[in-house]
């Protein structure tokens, strides 16, 4: 007889059969997932998640055939009855004859509930989704470990010996432990040849064995200096985006409004985390005049002024010359505003967009929030759209990167998000 | 040292298992005379007898998303704790490979292993349904060629088209076994010399009077369509086996396929016809097994209460008004009926004796056992041993649900005038062949538009579901390549009572 341990084998022997899985059911997955997400804050959006789905397409038939028109039950435990009596039919309780087992199984098949785990769950939520043009410059596919210098061990690979090191560690314990110079001994033996009395003679023979004795036992080069140099793998980020936020925070934008705009950013942020490597946020806020400010403040304090789009697209201009070059990330900006512009200056933003901002990003997002009654907004946006609004309209026919969306709820950020990022095939079929 | 106890308290370990082993494995052999397969005992997690369950016990399968549907299932129910999991599974093979439970206490690993590793054994290797179905030689290294040659296809050919196929063959597997031996070709020498046998007696028997007897009218067109059918096979039940000889538009690759699936489906069909028989072959083993060696003092009481507890668990039978009530236990009957012909075997009464001349009082009970082991499935098994006494015992009746009657009819009861009918009933109940459809393929037109014709025979006004044999059906259309049309048949009156039909995908 043989024992085998399989507990140790590797689990998750049905990790393909279960992605089999989920592929065939990925339409009504996504539509439970959907579901699900609707009703989930952004914070637990990163839960596990029980979902139920419809086994529509996942129907597995046989030929089965009916019950008939005569059943024969043979059951145990008869207290009661003897040959030839009759039960009444209705009384489904007491004699539990032949309804139960054939329809309930049936039924059982139409629903299924199974928990989705957290990495499944967001995989599918977002795989709809895709940021365009992600084949920037710099993307390469394959992941790549670089190898960077990281001080030094004394342990190593003889080619990897720093040489200096080794040497200036050496030097310090031959220092440290007071060895013998070349130029000190080869000194004495000159005063020993030129000597000539016999007791100086003696002790400088003396000194000299005991410096050439002591000089042995220091070894000029010793294991123990050898230094090399150390390696470390660290991932090459080999995809790397920033994104910017800009958002007005003149006096006309409510705290709902901002909320409704950070629950926007963050949902872009969990968003590109997953496509990127590194991820870097720049927060720009403007009133009349721009700003680059950390998140806390970005979302949290109010400042007054007149509003002056220009300014916000003007200052990311100058920290992508600064900071980000173009060549070397992908650029993302989103912006939030309430839609209020000074006439004079939409112009001049219309100008910064088309032709400074739009040509170094890979997209850019405006999303226009009213924090009004929402149907009221909703009514007022159809008939009247902001100035800023028909600013960018005019900018967008002209470039695909530039996307409009309008929201005044919560719930509609979701939705609106989705459509922002949906597939580009998809996106030209479907209307906005 | 051989009689000392082989374990104390829950724990085990390795050790502990082969001390077990090799206990239990003199009962069997010198008490029980069990005859199995080398034994091969592996200890998995409850995640991996998850997995196990998803890929119906086998410890390697073909990737599958039906499997992963089911493993997805099973996790949900096991995590809520609505269902325990099972302590083993065991598997057809030689060696017989049975998993163990890491969890189980020392107890229950030499129940398992005297249930499954000894009783399932034996069964497998002595029962004559897997002796001619099965190749438990074998079966593992065909199950690695099968994983092996569908992951290559789906290498070639792509996920889809090898995920369609399996679907479709998926749905057909219940209509994909032989319930006969197939009749062996010739081979050329014996071909040769039978032609040479029959042209000698024709010689013999030749005479010219028969030349002047006139020809029956229409026989010329019958036999026209009899060559087709003998040259095709037909009528033919094993539908995934006509597919894969005959379908014209398959590759070679999807034949391969379909037989994949056809033989995975023939080496589980001797399960189905002998879950009683199985597991009462087990359970009466593991009771018997732990009984001697509770006598012979190698397992202490508490462990015997242990083992009791679990026994009686697992052979309890609901009364049908009971709220746990879920049928007929197979546990349960199986193993009261191996007790009850030890019963027969050693202590006769005279109504025994009226029943079962051939057993009763022959004293021998485990030869008789093990004579009904080798030579019975489930049904036959039940019509020939369910005695008078055990339905008594049981208090079976059998009530009848006409649609016709306004009632429902208790038609017979455990007494002297119901003993047989309710035998019947019982073993019919158990009988896989009469409650599976009986659906053939009967004909296809080879001269117009290659159309498949089945035919169901309906017993009882059994009609098939007309969605699910729709689904069906389209799936057979897609491996048939051409329309494919489902006659539903009144097997006593030759009525049609239904007809499906559906088209090839284009």
């Amino acid at each position: 007889m043989h024992i085998i341990d399989r507990r140790l084998n590797p689990s998750g022997k049905n990790f393909e059969n279960r992605q089999r899985f989920l592929r065939r059911a990925k339409r009504v997955v996504e539509q439970a997932v959907r579901e699900a997400s609707r009703g989930r804050t952004i914070e637990d959006l990163e839960a596990p998640a029980e979902i139920t789905i419809t086994t529509e397409d996942m129907r597995q038939p046989t030929f089965r055939p009916t019950p008939g028109s005569r059943r024969d039950y043979l059951l145990p435990g008869n207290r009661d009855y003897i040959e030839g009596d009759l039960i009444e039919r209705d009384r489904s309780d007491g004699h539990g004859v032949g309804s139960g087992a054939g329809r309930g199984g049936g039924k059982a098949e139409d629903a299924f509930r199974f928990v989705l785990s957290r990495e499944e769950f967001l995989n599918i939520f977002l795989d709809d989704l895709e940021l365009p043009d992600l084949a920037k410059r710099r993307v390469a596919l394959n992941e790549l470990d670089e190898l960077r210098r990281a001080g030094y061990t004394t342990s190593g690979s003889p080619a990897n010996l720093s040489i200096p090191r080794t040497l200036r560690v050496s030097l310090s314990r031959r220092i440290a432990l007071g060895r013998p110079k070349q130029q000190e001994i080869e000194l004495l033996e000159r005063e020993l040849s030129e000597a000539v009395e016999a007791a100086a003679l003696e002790t400088k023979a003396e000194e000299l064995m005991a410096l050439q004795r002591k000089r042995s036992r220091i070894a000029y080069l010793d294991p123990l200096d050898l230094r090399y140099r150390r390696f470390e793998r660290t991932p090459k980020p080999v995809t790397q985006a920033v994104i910017f936020c800009l958002m007005d925070v003149s006096g006309s934008m409510t705290e709902h409004m901002k909320d409704i705009a950070k629950r926007f950013f963050t949902l872009l942020h969990i968003f590109l985390t997953r496509r990127y490597k590194r991820i870097e946020l720049v927060f720009i806020r403007h009133t009349d005049t721009a700003s680059e400010v950390d998140e806390n403040t970005f979302f949290h304090s109010t400042e007054t002024g007149g509003t002056l789009v220009s300014s916000a697209l003007a200052e990311m201009l100058r920290i992508v010359k600064d900071r980000y070059d173009a060549d070397e990330w992908n650029i993302y900006a989103a912006q939030a505003s309430d839609g209020d512009n000074q006439e004079s200056d939409n112009a001049r933003a219309a100008e910064l967009l088309q032709n400074g901002v739009l040509p170094l990003c890979q997209y850019f997002a405006y999303i226009e929030v009213s924090g009004a009654g929402p149907d009221i907004a909703d009514a007022l946006s159809l008939t009247s759209r902001s100035s800023l609004w028909r600013t960018y309209s005019m900018v967008q026919r002209r470039g695909g990167k530039l996307q409009m969306r309008r929201v005044s709820r919560r719930a509609q950020i979701f939705p609106v998000f989705r459509e922002l990022f949906q597939r580009r095939a998809a996106k030209e079929t479907a209307a906005p | 040292m051989s009689d000392a106890a082989l374990f104390s308290g829950r724990e085990w370990d390795f050790d502990t298992i082969q001390r077990i082993h090799d206990a239990i494995a003199v009962v069997a052999q010198k008490e029980l005379g069990l005859d199995t397969y080398p034994n091969q005992i592996e200890i998995i997690t409850a995640e991996q007898m998850l997995d196990a369950y998803a890929s119906i016990g086998m410890p390697l399968y073909y990737k599958h998303w039906s499997f992963g549907k089911s493993f997805a299932e099973h996790e949900m129910i096991y995590r809520k704790g609505l269902q325990n999991l099972a302590y083993e599974i065991v598997i057809n093979s030689n060696p017989c490979i049975s998993y163990l439970l890491e969890e189980s206490s020392a107890t229950m690993q030499t129940l398992v292993i005297g249930h499954a590793a000894f009783g399932h054994n034996h069964f497998f290797k002595n029962n004559y349904q897997f002796k001619q179905w099965t190749d438990p030689d074998s079966i593992l290294d065909y199950l690695a060629f099968a994983k092996g040659y569908i992951a290559s296809c789906e290498e070639r050919h792509g996920h889809g088209p090898v995920e369609r196929l399996l679907d479709a063959a998926h749905a057909l597997t219940a209509q994909g076994v032989d319930r006969y031996a197939r009749k062996k070709s010739f081979d050329m020498k014996r071909e040769e010399a039978r032609e040479r046998e029959r042209m000698a007696e024709r010689e013999q028997l030749y005479n010219d009077l028969w030349r002047t007897v006139p020809e029956k009218s229409g026989r010329a067109k019958r036999s026209a369509e009899e060559k087709r059918r003998a040259l095709l096979g037909l009528p033919q039940e094993n539908i995934l086996y006509f597919l894969e000889k005959v379908a014209p538009r398959l590759k070679p690759w999807q034949r391969e396929l379909l037989r994949i699936v056809r033989l995975m489906a023939q080496y589980f069909y001797p399960q189905q016809q002998t879950k009683v028989m199985n597991e009462g072959c087990a359970t009466y083993c593991h009771y018997c097994i732990m009984t001697a060696l509770h006598e012979q003092g190698r397992i202490d009481d508490g462990s015997l209460m242990e083992f009791l507890h679990s026994h009686t668990d697992v052979t309890r039978q609901a009364a049908y008004n009971d709220k746990y009530y879920g049928g007929i236990n197979p546990y349960a009957l199986g193993f009261d009926m191996m007790s009850d012909i030890a019963r027969i075997v050693c202590e006769p009464t005279e109504e025994d004796r009226a029943w079962f001349p051939e057993i009763a009082g022959t004293g021998d009970a485990l030869a008789t056992l093990r004579h009904v082991w080798a030579n019975f499935r489930d049904d036959s098994f039940i019509a020939q041993f369910l005695s008078p006494h055990l339905m008594r015992k049981w208090r079976l009746f059998h009530v009848v649900d006409d649609d016709s009657a306004k009632f429902l009819e208790v038609k017979a009861i455990h007494n002297e005038r119901g003993y047989r009918d309710l035998r019947r009933t019982l073993a019919s109940q158990f009988d896989v062949a009469q409650n599976a459809p009986d659906i053939q393929v009967v004909d296809v037109n080879l001269e117009g538009d290659r159309r498949l014709v089945l035919h169901h025979r309906v017993m009882n006004g059994r009609v098939l579901e007309p969605e699910n044999a729709q689904l069906v059906l389209n799936h057979l259309a897609y491996l048939w390549g051409y329309e494919v049309t489902l006659n539903e048949i009144d097997a006593a009156s030759e009525k049609l009572l239904k007809e499906h039909s559906a088209k090839a995908p284009a």
